[in-house]
Parts: structure tokens; sequence; C-alpha cells
């Protein structure tokens, strides 16, 4: 007789192997190629969001946060017999089925303590310290990278302009906006007037581009969540034939200490969110999409039981999702540690067991052109020992 | 109009409003001094503003609709009558913050004493409650008033005491949930919709040690943090899910929850002393050294440079320890250190400072309805009482230099000078609140433009006035 575990483990396997067979993926040419990176502020819950249900520890230690297995009611959608994806992930099961999505997991960046804000600062700017320096990984990458284009070569898409994408190359940013454009002339003189103003000068010239580039769009993105407009946006701007080739959005509100069960906790908007926006960003690319790899990663993972609040609070390792048709998805990369008590990083923490950096300069190369001499020298310092992941990117 | 004058205005102010140059520049340290050692006159813009209380005494009618809500959801209905509750919760409260919002521009747009506001807005940034979670739509306005605004001429202690105390800095970060092991609800009806809390939760207690005093390297470790909730176990707000009913809304010290025994705390014991363990930790943290050099480089950053000069931040920290954290002292030091007054617009203005700028420039201005002025604020990433994380709103330009941030500046400046710049003299508006700040270029270009209007949508947009 067949256990059901048993059963799902031969679904799963039945699934990653015996799906339609993709067409070979056309190698882009360099300059087609384009990259998002997405930055899920605030710690994402990886054991919600890819529920390691296999695991024989996984239901005792999460507790009533525990996702069911697939085909119970509530329960994941399969990935491989092993892992799933929360079940409100339903286009990112799309993309895994078509071999657009690879899901990392027990991923960490070099961080090993507990607050989000170093832990986003190093994640962002590419040393293995907290401030270790004041400009990102991804500016650093622009460049490195070979036969830069001419103009920023990166939005932001926000009103600000995250730390991973500051730095001395030219970046652009973007955000929807109520007020009326300017008049022209009072533009000019402003051009004029911000010259000798080194910082004031470079973000004007990029925000005239950005104007020039958005110009006619519905000023508030169409409505809907403000990420999701972010994600149109993105689409809108990567998939120019011309045109910036790096984007970037911050999507805050992970941190979930309480109340994360079920439809009206805040994972679940989140997730849904998530979701959402990684379809309209796909919709809004367009055929640039086959071009593009997305990385959607966090500063941390969180505590693999649940705290007193039905929550959880900050933890260790945890997940990162790359979707696009440059990526050679429909698979799980984990090098996975395992939930049972003893094998928890200080007792309760998911272990890490793959630095994102690998994934990170495996991207940088595979999408910028860049090379692993300039990876390790300028854009991810004393990360040698830190190889790139091999065949993610097609 | 001397240089000092200039920075006591803009610097430490909230920018020159008609006549303030002039006034400040008899004695501009004086003119600062004497604003951070007396509580600020009683502004009729906050009289009609509610206590956390009355919002508090509002939340079980919230919260029962909410349980019904959810209850009505099981078995798999969809989210509409969540989502219309919550709806109704932020119509609800929505119109109350807004009122909160206008009167906090207000009173910045028009306070004779601009530095001890941007005090206050300082201290708040630093205990950050944030309507990012809407559980404190209806407190995060009251929480100013109540734990920051009395203690900014008195001690970093009672501050400290005051927001680690305040409904909405508990409910912010969680602390509400946080529980015992083993506690079970009494006199309380188990409900489906809000399963009452099982034991720790450590946000809180790790944000205390990280944001509030110590700083993320100021010593702790993870059992330090572990041992800090158990230490605030207990400390909960009336009426909330799970709590008896009856009493007087706000903090409420529950000894039912709260986790009994001695705790060790960076390296000191705690005997079990109920709501007065918590209270003799939060004092011990107030006067650690890491403390006061925490705050002392946080406000050094605010008021000097982004990178903070080690001899300015020594200085204040200095007088941090040795007032025993008295904050017109600490201030006091600020505005002794001469790298304050320097340079002047080393600092790029966030878009709230740059907007308040504007409302005290052109008191014209200052009938703008509140709305569009949060709706501006929004679009340039700082709608108030809506900060991102804990952490704050952050405090140097590249946070606000970008692109889109400069350009929604723009649109701002053209919009404003178009509606109120003909009755302005944009070239005398500028050099009575920037004086010999003003740079040849932008004098220029003011003199050179086509109309008034375009003259001071140049100046509003200048490199100078985008700077303090």
């Amino acid at each position: 007789m067949t256990t059901r575990r048993q059963a799902l483990q031969l679904l799963g396997g039945i699934a990653a192997i015996g799906g339609l067979p993709r067409l070979t993926l056309a190698a882009s040419s360099a300059s087609e190629r384009r990259l998002v990176f997405v930055f899920l502020r605030g710690g994402m819950d990886a054991l919600s969001a890819v529920p390691a249900y296999g695991d024989p520890n996984y239901a005792a230690q999460r507790g009533i946060l525990a996702v069911p297995a697939p085909g119970t009611p509530g329960g994941a959608l399969d990935l491989d017999g092993r892992f799933g994806l929360n079940p409100y992930l339903v286009e990112m099961h799309k993309l895994y089925a078509a071999r657009e999505l690879a899901v990392l997991h027990a991923v960490a960046s070099p961080y090993r303590e507990r607050s989000h804000f170093d832990g986003q600062n190093l994640l962002e700017n590419g040393t293995p310290k907290p401030f270790g320096r004041d400009t990102g990984w991804l500016n650093a990458a622009l460049t490195a990278r070979p036969n830069a284009l001419a103009g920023p070569a990166a939005f932001a898409l926000g009103q600000s302009i995250p730390l991973v994408l500051r730095g001395p190359a030219q970046v652009g940013s973007w955000s929807p906006s109520r007020l009326p454009v300017p008049d022209a002339a009072l533009l000019d003189r402003l051009g004029e007037l911000y010259r000798g103003d080194a910082l004031l000068a470079q973000s004007f010239t990029t925000a005239r581009e950005a104007q020039k580039m958005m110009e006619g769009r519905d000023g508030m993105g169409g409505g809907g969540q403000p990420v999701e407009a972010l994600a149109k946006a993105a689409g809108e701007i990567l998939g120019r034939r011309e045109g910036p080739r790096v984007a970037s959005i911050d999507f805050g509100g992970w941190d979930t200490h309480i109340g994360q069960l079920g439809e009206y906790g805040p994972l679940t908007r989140n997730l849904r969110l998530l979701d959402r926006s990684v379809a309209t960003l796909k919709q809004s690319l367009g055929p640039a999409w086959q071009h593009t790899a997305v990385l959607m990663v966090s500063e941390f993972g969180r505590t693999v039981a649940p705290n007193g609040s039905n929550g959880t609070d900050h933890g260790t390792g945890g997940a990162a999702f790359v979707a696009g048709g440059a990526v050679r998805g429909g698979r799980v990369i984990a090098d996975w540690p395992g939930l049972a008590a003893n094998a928890l990083y200080e007792g309760r923490d998911l272990r890490p067991t793959l630095d994102l950096r690998a994934l990170f300069k495996a991207a940088l190369a595979a999408q910028l052109g860049v090379t692993d001499s300039a990876l390790e020298a300028e854009v991810f310092p004393d990360s040698r020992a830190v190889r790139p992941l091999q065949g993610l990117f097609a | 109009m001397s240089q000092q004058s200039v920075i006591a205005v803009n610097r430490f102010g909230l920018g020159a409003g008609p006549g303030e140059l002039a006034a400040a520049s008899a004695d501009p340290r004086g003119w600062l001094a004497k604003q951070a050692g007396q509580p600020a006159p009683a502004y009729p813009q906050f009289e009609r503003l509610a206590h956390s209380s009355e919002a508090l005494k509002e939340y079980p009618r919230w919260i029962a609709k909410l349980g019904r809500a959810r209850a009505g959801m099981e078995g798999g209905a969809d989210m509409a009558a969540q989502r219309s509750v919550e709806g109704t919760f932020r119509e609800h409260f929505g119109p109350i913050m807004l009122e909160e919002q206008g009167a906090r521009l207000a009173v910045a747009a028009a306070t004779p004493v601009p530095f001890h506001e941007r005090l206050v807005w300082f201290w708040s940034n630093h205990f950050t409650v944030s309507a990012e979670k809407a559980l404190i739509f209806g407190l995060v306005g009251s929480f100013e008033r109540e734990a920051i605004r009395p203690h900014v001429t008195g001690n970093f202690a009672e501050m400290l005491l005051a927001s680690s105390r305040h409904p909405a800095m508990i409910m912010y970060l969680d602390n509400h949930l946080s529980v015992r092991k083993g506690w079970q609800p009494r006199q309380v009806a188990r409900s489906a919709a809000f399963p009452p809390p099982s034991g720790l939760n450590e946000n809180l207690a790790r944000e205390i040690l990280e944001l509030h005093t110590l700083g993320v390297n100021g010593g702790y470790t993870q059992a330090d943090v572990t041992e800090f909730a158990r230490v605030l176990t207990g400390w909960t707000v009336r009426p909330m899910m799970n709590v008896p009913a009856g009493g007087t809304p706000g903090f409420l010290f529950d000894a039912a929850r709260h986790e009994p025994g001695s705790r060790q705390l960076l390296g000191k014991t705690y005997a079990e002393d109920g709501v007065a363990q918590g209270e003799a930790v939060l004092r011990d943290l107030a006067a650690h050294p890491a403390t006061a050099t925490f705050v002392a480089t946080k406000l050094a950053r605010h008021f000097i440079a982004d990178e903070p000069p080690p001899a300015a931040v020594a200085r204040i920290a200095r007088a941090f320890g040795d007032s025993g954290g008295h904050l017109p002292t600490v201030h006091s030091a600020l505005l002794d250190c001469p790298e304050a007054w320097e340079r002047p617009l080393a600092k790029l203005k966030s878009p709230i400072e740059y907007i308040v700028s504007c409302l005290r420039a052109l008191p014209a201005a200052r009938a703008a309805q509140p709305q569009s002025l949060y709706f501006t604020l929004r679009g340039m990433g700082q709608r108030p009482y809506f900060a991102p994380s804990p952490q704050g709103w952050p405090d140097a330009a590249q946070a606000w230099a970008g692109a889109d941030a400069l350009w929604k500046r723009i649109e701002f400046a053209g919009i404003l000078a178009a509606r109120t710049g003909s009755s302005v003299d944009p070239l005398r508006l500028a050099s009575e609140s920037y004086g010999d700040a003003l740079g040849e270029g932008t004098r220029r270009a003011i003199e050179r433009a086509e109309s008034r209007q375009q003259g001071l949508a140049l100046w509003l947009a200048s490199p100078e006035f985008q700077r303090r």
C-alpha cells in the first residue's frame, strides 16, 4: 500500500520530470538581458511561503502555522514532493510549472544577527558587514558591466533609491504622482541652476529622462496596490527596446510578529500581493520577459516555531524566488538542513546552507555579463569563497 | 545677516518665517537655547484632539465587529467581510488622523519656537510608532502629545518609560500579545477569531534595545532580548482582546500574564517586582553609556551632518551621561558644538521638512487643505505617521535625493509658486531667509526669471532652499 506521502512524492516526481518539455531557451544577446531586484523587507517567513511539508519535523515544529500538505484543504501547492508553495502563490506556481520560477531554500546573506536594519544594510551594500560601505552591489555591478548603455542603466521604482542601487553609476527613480508636470521653461532654468550641484544635477537629469519615458501614462499607475503599480511601471521601463536593463522594487511589510494565520493575516495579504505583482510584471514586460530574471529576496527568515502570538520572531535562514524567462526554473534548490531540533541554527532558526551572494553573482554574470574578477573585487568584496550558483540562468 | 542666524532658523529651526532671521540674528544661540529649555506654548490646534484613552474606548466596538466578521468567514468564506470592517475602521479613524496631521503641520508652520518643535519631531522619530499597523491608526497622533512632548524639556528616562508604556507603542510592537508560558485568559470568553497569545513575542524588547536605547552595537545578545521580553510580559493595554473588561482605558500591567522570577540582563540580576522590574530595566538602559553614544550620534546626524563629526558626538554623549539624560542639557551641548555652526546647508531637507519650510516662508500657503499636503507628502514618500518601520524615517541625504524625490519637490514648488507667487518678491524672500547663504547662481536665476511665479518656483526648488 502506498502511503499518502509516498503518493505525493511520486506525483511530485512526475510533475518534475513529466512536465511539458520547454522549448530550448534561445540565448539572449547581451543587450537584451534584464534584471529585476525585489527586496521583501522585514524578513519573509520562508516556512510559510515555501512550506517544507515533506520534512518529518515540519508539522510538529511549525504547530499552528504549518501549511498542510498538498491535496488537503488549504494545502500547499506542490513543488517537488518535498517542498510546496503557499496556497496563495497561485500565479507563481504556474510559473514554476512553466519552469520560469526557481525556489531557493535555507538561504541567507552572511549576516547572522537579527536586526532588520543591519541585515538589510549588509545585504544591500555587498560587503560582509553592516555599513561596510555606503553604496550598493547592484550599483557596483552597473559600473563593472561591459558595454554599459548611455543614460541611466537602472531604475528604482519608488520614491527613493534603495541602498543596493546607490553609488557612482547613474540611476533613475520613478513613482506615480498626482501633481501636474511643471512647465518646460521652469525645468530648463532649473537644469541650469543645478549645474553646480553634483547631487541634484544628476537626479534632475535622470528625473527628466524618466518623465519622457513615462509620458502620457496614467499618473497613479492604474490604481491598485502601490507595489503592483510599481511592478507594472518596471515592466514598462525595462520592456523598451533601448533603455534601462535593471530595476529595483522595494516591497515592505514582511515583519509578521503576530497573527500570520489564515486569509486575513498580514502574511497572506503580502503573499497575494507578491503573487499578483509577479504576474503583472510578466505581463507588463511583454516579450522582454523572455530575457528577464527577477530576484526576490529578504534580509532573513523567521523563527521555525511560532511565537506566543501566532506569528514568528526574527530568524536566520530564509527562502528566495527567481523568476523570468531567463531562468531555468521548475526546481527547488536547497541543501536542506532539516527541521529537527538539533539541526536548527541557535536552536530556533532554519540553518542557512546557501549564501545569497552565490545567487546574486550568478545573476549578475548571466544577466549583466559582470566578470568573476569584478564580482569578487568590487561588487562583493571578500567573497572569494562564495562561488556563483551554476546552471540557474539560461 | 550672519551665517549663525541662517543656521539657527533653517537648520535648527524649521525654516525662516517672515522676520524670523532678523529676530534670531542678535543672539542666534540664545534664541535656540531658550526654546530648548522651556515648554512650548499651549497650541490651540491641539485643543480639540482626543487623548489616547478616548480612542481606546472605541476599540471594543471595533474588535467585536472584526471578531464577528472573522467568525462568519470560517469555512472558506471570502475576505469581503473582513475587508469591509477594516475599511470602516479606517473610515472611522481616518478623519481623526487627518485632523491630527493637519494640526501638527499647522503648528510647525507657525510656531514661534521651531527648534523646540523640531526636537519633538526628532524624538518622535526616535520612538517611532507607525500607522502602517492599522491597529494603532487612532493612536499615533496622541502618542506624540502624550509620550514625547511633555518630556522634551525633561529627562530621557522618563520619555523612554512613557513611550514604552504608551498603548500605541505596546500595540505597534506587539507586546500586548506577549505572555508567560502557560497563561490562560480568565473572565474572557475564548474567541476563535482572536486566539489568545500563548507565549513570548520579543518584538518590543528587541526594538527598545536596538532602536530606543543601546543601539544595535550596544553589546546585548539574543539571550538579553529574550530575557527582556520575559520582563515585559504583562505590559499590555486595556481594552484589548483577551483583556478583562472595565477599568480605565490605557496602559495595563496584568500580573497574571507576567512571567514571574528574577531575570539576568546585561550581566545584572533583576528581582521579581511586577511592573517595577521592567521600569528598573528601562532606567538602567537609559543610563547606559551605549545609550548616550547612540542618542548623541543620532542628534549629531540630524543637526550637523549625515556623517556625524566624532568630536560633536563625544561632547553630546558626555553631556547626556553627566546630566543623567537631562534633555535640555543634552540639547544645549548640541548647540555648543562648533561643528554645528561651521557650514550652512549641510543637510538635505526631508520631504516634511521641505513642505513645512515652504509653509513657513509663505504664510499665504498655510491655508492649503491638510488633505492636499497629506497626498503631496505621500507622493514624496513621507506620509506623516506612516514611517516604513520601527527605525523611523531615514536621516541622510541619500534617502531623499533620488530622481523621483527631487521631481516631486519641483512639482510642488511649481504649483505652490503658481498659486502664491504673484504677491511675493522672490529675491527678497530668498535673502530674508537665507541671507549670505544665497548663492550667486540662484540670485541671478531669480533675477532673470520671466515672472514672479517662476522666480518663486526657482527659489523653492533651488539647491539652497532644499537644504538646511
